[in-house]
C-alpha cells in the first residue's frame, strides 16, 4: 500500500470570500507505517485527513492509493472520528459487523470475524451491549474494531481520544501502540496532542495554521518500549519540548 | 398521613392525574344531584353511563367507533406510508428539499377542515372525502417532522457508514432510517391526534356512522346524554391510540430511553 499526498491544496467557499485553508502539502504513507499529523486547531490537519477520506474533495493537487486517485469514500480508508459514531441502536458486536455486512460478505466470515476482531481490542465479553452501556474508551476500541474489520488499506483515526479522560487516554495509546505492533496496520493519526504523536507514530508531520500547511518533519527513533517510561525519559523530553518551541514560534499569539 | 408520604404518592406519575380525574367526576356528580344546574343542559353521570349501556347493547356505539377508527386508520396509514419517503427524500436531498419545503410550509398553514366543501363536491358524500381529509390533514406535518428528523442524523453516523464502504440506499435503510425511527414514531403520535379530530369534523359534517355522526344526531333530538357518552369514547380511544404509540416506542426503540 501507498498512500501519497502531492501539493494539495484546499480553500472553502468561493471567489473573493474563498479561503485557503491548505496550502501544498505533500506526504506520503507505506504499508506499516504509522503517521501523525500534529497542529493546533486550525492548521487544516482534520481537513487533510477528510480529503483522504474522500468525504470532501480537493481543490488543486493529488491524493491516490496505489496510485489510483481517490474520488469518493470507500471501504480502504477506515476512518475513526473524535466523537463516539457508533450506532446507537446496534450491539457492540452488531456495530463490528456491520461494515462487513455492507460489504456484502458471507454470514459465517461475517461472525467470524466479529469475535475476532472484538477479542483483538479486548471486548469480547461486551459483545451484547449497547454503546451508551459502554465507558468512552470502551465505545472508542469498538469503532477501531469496527474500521479494522472491514480490513481498510489504510486507517484513519481523527483525534480518536480526543474525548477521553487522560487516564483512559493513555490507557487508549498504549492499546494503539500494541495494536500496530501486533497487526501490523498501517495508520494515520491526527491529533493536537505532540506527546500522542511521538509515542504512537514513526513519522510526525508538523503542521501550522494560516493557511495550514506543513513545516516540519520527524522521524521517531527512540526506543518505546515500555512506553510509560518513554514517556519520561530525557531523550524523549527533549524531542517533544524542541518541537513544541517550534511549535510556539509558529503562532507568536499564543507567546506571553 | 405524613408529609413524605403524600410526597411519595404524588411522586407516582399516575396517582395525580387519577385525582385530578376524580374531583371533576365528583364535581360533575354534585352538582347534578343537587339540582343546581338542568339535567338538560347537563345529565348526571349515571345517566351518562345507562344512555352509554344502552347504546353498547345496541351495537350503535361498536358501529360507530369501528367505523371512525376505520376512516382514521386508513386515511393516517396513507399519510405515515408517503410521508415516510417523501420526508426522508427531502431531509436527505437539498435539491429536493427546496422544491418541496415552501409549497408544503404553504399548504400546511391552510386549515384540514376548508378542504371539506372541495372534498365533498369532488368525491361525494362517501368514505373517500373523509379519508382524504385525514390524508391532507397529517401529511404534510408528518413530511415536515421527518425531514427534519432526518436533518438531525449526526454527520459522523453516515460518513462512517461511508468510510465502511456504504452508499445510497444502504446508508438510508441502514443508518438513517434506524436513527429517526423514534422521532418519527413521536411525530405519528402527536399527528394521530389531528387525524383522530377530522374524523369527527368529517363526520360532523356528512356521514351516515360514526362517533361524530352520533353526536350531531344527539344534538337534533337534544340527548345531551348522549353528546357526553360520543365525547367521553371520543377521547378513550384517543388515549389508547397515544398509549399504544408510547408502548410500541418503547419496545421498538429501547435504545433510545
Amino acid at each position: 500500500m501507498h498512500l501519497q499526498v502531492s501539493n494539495v491544496c484546499k480553500s472553502f467557499g468561493h471567489g473573493k470570500a474563498a479561503k485557503l485553508v491548505l496550502d501544498n502539502v505533500s506526504f506520503e504513507l507505506h504499508s506499516g507505517q504509522f503517521v501523525a499529523l500534529v497542529g493546533s486547531s486550525g492548521s487544516g490537519k482534520s481537513t487533510v485527513m477528510r480529503l483522504i477520506a474522500g468525504l470532501e474533495s480537493i481543490s488543486s493537487g493529488a491524493i491516490s492509493i496505489d496510485g489510483q486517485p481517490v474520488t469518493g469514500p470507500g471501504s480502504d480508508r477506515g476512518m475513526v472520528f473524535q466523537k463516539y459514531s457508533l450506532y446507537p441502536w446496534l450491539s457492540a458486536a452488531q456495530n463490528v459487523a456491520f461494515g462487513m455486512e455492507l460489504q456484502g460478505r458471507s454470514r459465517t466470515d461475517v461472525r467470524e470475524r466479529t469475535s475476532y476482531f472484538l477479542e483483538v481490542v479486548g471486548l469480547a465479553d461486551s459483545a451484547r451491549c449497547l454503546p451508551r452501556e459502554l465507558s468512552g474508551g470502551m465505545q472508542q476500541r469498538i469503532a477501531i474494531a469496527r474500521a479494522l474489520a472491514a480490513e481498510p488499506k489504510v486507517l484513519l483515526l481523527d483525534e480518536p481520544f480526543g474525548a477521553l479522560d487522560i487516564q483512559i487516554r493513555e490507557s487508549m495509546q498504549e492499546f494503539l501502540h500494541q495494536l500496530w505492533q501486533r497487526t501490523g496496520l498501517t495508520a494515520l493519526l491526527i491529533t493536537h496532542d505532540l506527546e500522542e504523536a511521538l509515542l504512537l507514530a514513526n513519522r510526525v508531520h508538523i503542521m501550522a495554521p494560516n493557511p495550514g500547511r506543513l513545516v516540519r518533519s520527524v522521524e521517531m527513533t527512540l526506543d518505546r518500549a515500555p512506553m510509560a517510561q518513554l514517556r519520561v525519559s530525557p531523550e524523549f523530553l527533549a524531542l517533544r519540548e524542541d518541537l513544541a518551541q517550534g511549535l510556539r514560534v509558529l503562532e507568536p499569539n499564543l507567546q506571553p | 398521613m405524613t408529609k413524605l408520604e403524600l410526597r411519595r404518592l404524588g411522586g407516582q406519575p399516575w396517582v395525580l392525574g387519577l385525582i385530578g380525574i376524580l374531583v371533576v367526576l365528583l364535581i360533575w356528580f354534585f352538582s347534578t344531584a343537587s339540582g343546581a344546574v338542568d339535567k338538560l343542559f347537563l345529565p348526571s353521570p349515571m345517566a351518562v353511563w345507562q344512555a352509554g349501556q344502552s347504546q353498547w347493547t345496541s351495537g350503535l356505539l361498536l358501529k360507530d367507533a369501528l367505523a371512525s377508527i376505520q376512516r382514521v386508520f386508513i386515511g393516517f396509514a396513507l399519510s405515515a406510508g408517503l410521508a415516510l419517503p417523501v420526508g426522508i427524500a427531502m431531509g436527505a436531498n437539498v435539491v429536493i428539499c427546496r422544491l418541496l419545503e415552501p409549497l408544503m410550509g404553504l399548504v400546511r398553514y391552510m386549515p384540514a377542515p376548508a378542504f371539506i366543501p372541495l372534498l365533498i363536491i369532488y368525491f361525494g358524500l362517501e368514505e373517500l372525502p373523509k379519508v382524504l381529509l385525514i390524508f391532507i390533514g397529517t401529511f404534510f406535518f408528518n413530511t415536515l417532522m421527518i425531514m427534519d428528523a432526518v436533518k438531525f442524523v449526526p454527520r459522523e453516523l453516515v460518513e462512517t457508514a461511508l468510510t465502511l464502504g456504504g452508499k445510497g440506499l444502504p446508508v438510508l435503510t441502514r443508518v438513517v432510517a434506524p436513527f429517526i425511527a423514534p422521532q418519527v414514531l413521536d411525530a405519528y403520535r402527536i399527528n394521530m391526534a389531528s387525524a383522530w379530530n377530522l374524523v369527527i369534523v368529517a363526520e360532523l359534517v356528512a356521514a351516515t356512522e360514526g362517533l361524530g355522526k352520533r353526536i350531531s344526531l344527539a344534538q337534533r333530538f337534544l340527548r345531551t346524554d348522549e353528546i357526553f357518552v360520543g365525547l367521553i369514547v371520543i377521547g378513550l380511544i384517543g388515549l389508547a391510540i397515544d398509549l399504544g404509540f408510547r408502548f410500541l416506542m418503547r419496545r421498538a426503540c429501547a435504545w433510545a430511553n
